[in-house]
């Protein structure tokens, strides 16, 4: 047995599956357990950065305990079965690093950035809380009431993030994308023990897990502590397969208007459903990405052109697309009317202007001038490898594989202004839209 | 579980002796140009692109009077056309060159922050000459910018947060500049000319306030001859630093009411300056009472124990004409009051007894730890070393530096919180509907 063990560990450990991106310091790998590795190298500083990713955000959340995933990461940070409640955090800190944690709608990660001789350290107390917490009724109480003040402080304090969270609610009719990441406060309020132990114990397994290590490191090294202190934790065998609920076809074009006395400058919100990157098949994402910018990605852009220069009806306008997600996403259109310009005048040239750029097109220079700065982008980014970490990650934890996250920049590359064009004719579906307006009680005349 | 847990802190607390020296990776070389300009580089050939910061010392508090925001708007407008470009033809040529270039403006400096690739090195640094030395401030683009910034300060009239550091700025300073916000008011915005623009740009661009940091791609003969011809044609010298500010602001507490179900708090007092000899202690010690980490007294106290906010934290503020110690906090409208008194008991303990020899330890190690990991990239390393230049420090500071936190004394750290900690001079401003608490004194 003993010596079977030993021969499956070497064959793991010395069969080919590294692969390294052609310009990125990257290496990938991974462990007997199922656990992802993902090592990013940069030896101009004696740094690291240590992360886990778990395939687990708020879009896993059983109905009814939204917020639970972001309960819990706060919980992580009490008691295991070798660590006090604090205790991890304060011995990162004791060394001279810096942890947190953060959770979105597929991933939750946890993280310090540590001097590099203290990697190991890191790996000991990760892998810990990976399997061994232990709560208390104390914990569940006092952390309840700061993860309701931290939504106080985020989303109530702000009339922006509440009109946001209504749009999100109304674009999804069937999806968790359209319940909020830190959850319903009526929701919140309910959280116990055991909804934060039950999904603890669905979804924390090495398994389901990715490591993303960047900086003055080495693979070999990695792998040798991860095999350490990550391989020897039993995968979960009962991990579910990561289906989630599907929307239905969205027939109807929805509209709403969401009034604060505290919103001084009210302002259009369009968001359209849209296709996410999937694996294997990027290039609409890549062209929706490239679409955003076309449209509302800075000075020279299509819509600041006609709202902004051409006339000065927008005092601000933009384009949104988040393509790295495991399901549906949105495409969100953003235009601020400038004093004197009315929500409908503002919207209706909004309007106007996208359906002009149905028929201009793009302009092929700015495409190149984009393509330009993607090419650069790849240069710049070597000067950031936590960035690349954070790609990897977040690609990782929605559904891409390693292939796909590096092939991602020639995605980009290789759009066309055609392809452009056919994504914007795709996602310009006002049946799959919401169109939200941000005002005071009564708009005010300026 | 409590004598096991100890156990394993002194376990790994024992190979504590590790010193990451930082200035091995970051050999500082201090250039001066054949035309007299000064810089530090940190050559750094291994990515074929470099940072450039530039500071101009002053900042928005060279406003002149009545000109409130003009420091502020004219820098919106540096990037908004210069020379032969206008507005879109300078924001195409950045794309075309795949560079960025960005300016800011802060109460003490104007900053410019460039990182461009060594094949577009020459016509980058001729645009931005260009946007410092020949700016357009066309008149549709100055309108464009101005609604801009009216938009920012119409937002800022109901945002808990803003309304809580205007409150307390004014309070704290009076007519001094740092006593306004430096985007100025919806009305001395609406009234600047393009004259007070000009007048702005003429009195903070000048040769005897600016310094210079660079991390890349380049050698210091490159980097001298790019200097000149990027800064040469600047004047000698700018308009006057404003005068020291009086701080003002008495024990107390002030609420604005405004109707949000959480309250906003800052809270602080005099604090102290990077010039006093005590400067060092007084870190270590905000690093144990409200540094921002989880470990910190505040965020025990108020957070952890009591789930009364989400983030509490305490700093202090040494500005070029003033120095403040402040801090700030958020709780539900009928837990504020509560956080408040947590807060207060905290800086009076410490006031009274320092700290304990173990924080001052833990605090230590944090900050000598940390320190090397903020040389994390060029631009990061290009802004910390004008940032230090502009206080006065050498450029082989940064291989003394944690020798000066390890040499902090329990002794140091017990009469700086003696002097500077004043919980009865503390002043709260409360935005919010809180309960409990009214303008005045502190409460008993």
């Amino acid at each position: 047995m003993i010596n079977l063990r030993a021969a499956l560990a070497w064959l793991v450990m010395f069969t080919p599956v590294i692969a390294v991106a052609a310009d990125e310091p990257v290496t990938t790998f991974v462990l007997d357990n199922g656990m992802q590795v993902v090592v990013v190298e940069d030896h101009r500083a004696p740094v690291v950065q240590h992360m886990v990713w778990y395939r687990a955000g708020s879009a896993d959340e059983p109905k009814g305990s939204s917020g639970v995933a972001h309960f819990l990461e706060h919980l992580l940070f009490k008691a295991t079965d070798t660590l006090e409640a604090g205790e991890l955090s304060a011995t990162v800190a004791a060394n001279g690093g810096r942890d947190n944690a953060f959770t979105s709608y597929d991933y939750t990660a946890y993280y310090q950035r540590i001097a590099a001789d203290r990697l190991e350290l890191m790996m000991r107390m990760e892998s810990d809380r990976m399997r061994n917490i232990r709560l208390t009724p104390e914990n569940i109480e006092t952390e309840r009431d700061v993860i309701i003040e931290e939504r106080n402080s985020r989303t109530e304090n702000n009339p922006r993030a509440l009109f946001s969270e209504q749009m999100n609610a109304v674009q999804y009719h069937n999806h968790r994308y359209g319940v909020p990441i830190i959850g319903w406060m009526h929701e919140m309020e309910t959280l116990d023990m055991e909804d934060a132990l039950s999904f603890y114990d669905i979804y924390y397994s090495p398994n389901n897990a990715i490591l993303v290590v960047s900086g003055d490191v080495t693979p070999e090294n990695v792998r040798t502590l991860a095999d350490k202190y990550y391989g020897v934790i039993p995968a979960n065998p009962d991990l579910p397969e990561r289906t989630r609920t599907k929307e239905p076809p969205q027939t109807a074009e929805r509209r709403l208007i969401f009034k604060d006395a505290r919103v001084s400058q009210a302002y259009v919100s369009r968001s359209y459903l849209a296709p996410e990157r999937d694996s294997g098949a990027q290039d609409t994402a890549a062209a929706l990405t490239m679409l955003a910018e076309v449209l509302g990605g800075g000075t020279t852009s299509y819509l600041t052109e006609k709202l902004q220069f051409d006339t000065q009806d927008a005092v601000y306008s933009g384009a949104f697309y988040r393509g790295t997600s495991l399901d549906d996403t949105t495409f969100d259109v953003i235009v601020v009317p400038a004093p004197g310009v009315s929500l409908q005048e503002i919207e209706d040239a909004m309007d106007a202007a996208l359906a002009q750029f149905m028929t201009d097109g793009v302009d092929p220079e700015q495409l190149e001038r984009l393509k330009a700065q993607l090419r650069a982008q790849q240069i710049y980014a070597r000067d950031n490898v936590d960035g690349i970490a954070q790609r990897y990650g977040s690609g990782l934890t929605s559904g891409l594989t390693v292939e796909d996250i590096q092939a991602w920049p020639d995605a980009l590359a290789a759009v066309t202004e055609a392809d452009i064009m056919a994504a914007a004719k795709m996602v310009f579906n006002r049946e799959a839209s919401v169109t939200g307006w941000l005002m005071q009680e009564e708009e005010a005349t300026q | 579980m409590k004598t096991l847990s100890v156990l394993f802190v002194a376990l790994i607390m024992a190979p504590m002796v590790w010193v990451v020296d930082a200035k091995a990776e970051t050999n500082i070389q201090e250039v001066t140009s054949p035309g007299g300009i000064k810089a530090w580089l940190v050559e750094e050939p291994s990515i074929p692109f470099m940072a450039l910061e530039l500071r101009f010392r002053g900042g928005a508090s060279l406003d002149r009077a009545g000109k409130r925001g003009a420091m502020n708007l004219m820098t919106g407008l540096l990037e908004e056309g210069a020379g032969e470009l206008d507005s879109r033809g300078f924001a195409r040529e950045l794309e075309t060159l795949a560079t960025s270039l960005g300016y800011d403006v802060g109460v003490d400096e104007l900053s410019i922050s460039a990182q461009f690739l060594t094949e577009n090195r020459d016509a980058s640094i001729e645009l931005l000459r260009s946007s410092l030395i020949e700016p357009r401030f066309d008149a549709a683009d100055i309108e464009r910018v101005r609604g801009q910034v009216l938009t920012g300060l119409r937002s800022d009239t109901t945002n808990p947060d803003e309304i809580a550091l205007k409150t307390f700025n004014a309070m704290a300073f009076g007519d001094h500049p740092y006593g306004s916000d430096q985007s100025g008011t919806i009305e001395s915005v609406t009234a600047l000319t393009r004259d007070d623009l000009v007048n702005a740009h003429g009195d903070i661009f000048a040769k005897d306030r600016l310094y210079v940091g660079a991390v890349g791609d380049i050698t210091p003969e490159e980097l001298g001859l790019l200097l000149d011809r990027l800064l040469g044609d600047l004047p000698t010298t700018g308009a006057a630093m404003p005068a020291a500010a009086d701080i003002t602001i008495e024990g107390g507490v002030t609420v604005v009411d405004f109707d949000t179900p959480q309250s906003v708090a800052i809270f602080g007092h005099k604090g102290i300056g990077l010039e006093h000899p005590d400067y060092f202690p007084a870190v270590v010690l905000n690093q144990v009472l409200g540094g921002g980490s989880f470990e910190s007294r505040l965020m025990t106290e108020v957070r952890e124990k009591r789930g009364l906010t989400y983030g509490v934290y305490s700093y202090i503020s040494p500005r070029d004409h003033a120095a403040t110690y402040l801090g700030q906090v958020a709780s539900a409208n009928d837990r504020i009051a509560e956080a408040i008194s947590v807060i207060r008991a905290e800086w009076a303990k410490a006031a009274a007894e320092g700290v304990s020899e173990q924080e001052l330890n833990d605090a230590k190690t944090y900050m000598t730890g940390a320190y090397p990991l903020r040389f994390d990239g060029n631009g990061p390393i290009a802004r910390i070393m004008v940032g230090m230049q502009m206080i006065g420090l050498p450029s082989d500071y940064i291989a003394t530096r944690n020798d000066r936190v390890e040499a902090v004394s329990m002794e140091d750290v017990k009469r700086v919180a003696n002097e500077l900690l004043d919980p009865e001079g503390l002043h709260f401003v409360v935005v919010g509907k809180p309960v409990g608490l009214e303008t005045g004194a502190l409460p008993e």
